[in-house]
């Protein structure tokens, strides 16, 4: 088990940035991510984006203001999990946290800073009433074996790249694939569109569109979609799969299981120091919440240097804190 | 320069005449932020949370790529669909009427 003074979910700029206002404090962190590597969107959706509201950075990309805050913190030595996503969160007896990732890392630390951006990202759900009633007895939202769909009826839908490749991928592994498009051209690479257009030519795949899948039937597992074509007609395909592939979508996650408050996707804080109503958990940064919320970086930069310093009355209660400026000593690391 | 003037239907079907400034720089989803849009990407065309009908017949801009590959992922698509970050607002757009999608 990792023990630590300060967990951090999200290894976003502001996630990062808490090591460094907790290191002024000689407080120790540790940060997870879902993701493989630090950054959280920054690096992941806008890598060579320019940033241009960072005080003191004319114009900064976005994957260079990771880099800097990364330089920023080494001084503070803070450990990373990263591609792992915190799933339980227990309160002991004696008020600190034992932390649990899906891969069964486990953390104790008397404070835990929820810096989790927009979430997770989880793949996007149609709108139909019970197609949750069809997950994984034939709705797939994400291929993990290809294997699985060996021999079997397959409907992909979606017009973008996943759905195009996956398509000329399982044309050789299914019994037959269906393609269904809810426009009559494709937003994904040309070369992929050709593919697909000339096995469904071919006979090898068919290739539905203008038309989107409105409803799921089956007995305990999916038998059959429903299409509606642009004119409003209906018709019905006989299936085994559907996998729609419609990109990803932010969402809470496992975080709304913790006992938080929350607003929509948001964890509600109070603006003293963006605590939660639950002592010791704090939420800084795009997922917090509260009475003229600015979704800035600079914004989670200031809401986390504030819960730093309550942070460390709960890790340190009888110790008395000091405020103190870069420019006397400057930076003293671990 | 003169503000516009747009009509934004919002999910319960309220409708909101608002003006807004040509000179800022601004996009419909920013202007619409304030009825229930979320614009969860920053405007870059990377979610569909600003998804909007245009109701009016103004011919806006074509699309670019990149709104089009993310209207292909979103759910309840029409043929009038656009995402608001995509639309600046400019003297060309005054009068227009949008409707905002359903939230996914």
């Amino acid at each position: 088990m990792i023990e630590t003074d300060i967990l951090i979910i999200g290894a976003g700029p502001v996630g990062l940035f808490t090591v460094f206002e907790a290191g002024m404090l000689k407080l120790r962190c540790h940060l997870v991510d879902v993701l493989p590597q630090p950054g959280g969107q920054l690096e992941e959706v806008y890598p060579k984006k320019p940033i241009y509201d960072i005080p003191g950075f004319p114009s900064v990309l976005a994957s260079d203001l990771i880099k800097n805050l990364m330089e920023q913190i080494a001084p503070f030595k803070p450990g990373f999990t990263l591609g792992e996503r915190v799933d339980i969160i227990h309160q002991q007896e004696d008020g600190k946290f034992q932390i649990t990732t899906n891969k069964g890392t486990q953390f104790l630390s008397p404070t835990i800073f929820i810096a989790a951006g927009l979430g997770c990202f989880e793949p996007k759900r149609p709108p139909i009433a019970n197609i949750r009633d069809y997950e994984d007895i034939g709705v797939d939202y994400i291929i993990r074996d290809p294997e699985k769909y060996r021999g079997k009826e397959v409907v992909i839908s979606g017009g973008g790249d996943s759905a195009l490749d996956w398509t000329i991928y399982l044309a050789d592994v299914a019994k037959k694939v269906t393609m269904v498009h809810r426009r009559n051209s494709f937003s994904g690479h040309l070369d992929s569109v050709d593919k697909v257009m000339a096995l469904a030519a071919a006979g090898k795949i068919d290739v539905v569109l203008e038309t989107e899948i409105v409803d799921v039937e089956g007995s305990g597992k999916l038998e059959k979609v429903q299409l509606k074509n642009h004119n409003g007609e209906l018709s019905t395909i006989d299936t085994e799969y559907w996998i729609p592939l419609y990109g990803l979508s932010p969402m809470l996650g496992p975080i709304a299981d913790w006992n938080l408050n929350l607003d929509k996707k948001s964890i509600l804080v109070d603006t003293d120091d963006y605590s939660t109503n639950i002592k010791g958990i704090f939420a800084v940064g795009d997922i917090n919440q509260y009475k003229g919320k600015l979704k800035l970086i600079l914004c989670g930069f200031h809401e986390t240097t504030m819960a730093v310093q309550s942070a460390f009355s709960i890790c340190y209660p009888d110790k008395k804190k000091h405020f103190k400026y870069t420019t006397v000593a400057g930076i003293e690391g671990f | 320069m003169a503000d516009v003037r747009i009509t934004i239907i919002d999910r319960e079907g309220i409708e909101h005449l608002v003006s807004a400034p040509t000179d800022m720089s601004l996009n419909l989803m920013e202007v619409c932020h304030e009825y229930g849009v979320e614009g969860t990407c920053g405007g870059m065309a990377l979610c569909a949370s600003c998804q909007c009908y245009v109701e009016s017949d103004h011919i806006l801009h074509e699309m670019g790529s990149e709104e089009m590959a993310m209207l292909d992922q979103a759910f309840f698509v029409k043929s009038n669909s656009r995402l608001g970050c995509q639309i600046r607002i400019t003297s060309e757009i005054d009068g227009l009427v949008i409707r905002i999608a359903p939230a996914e």
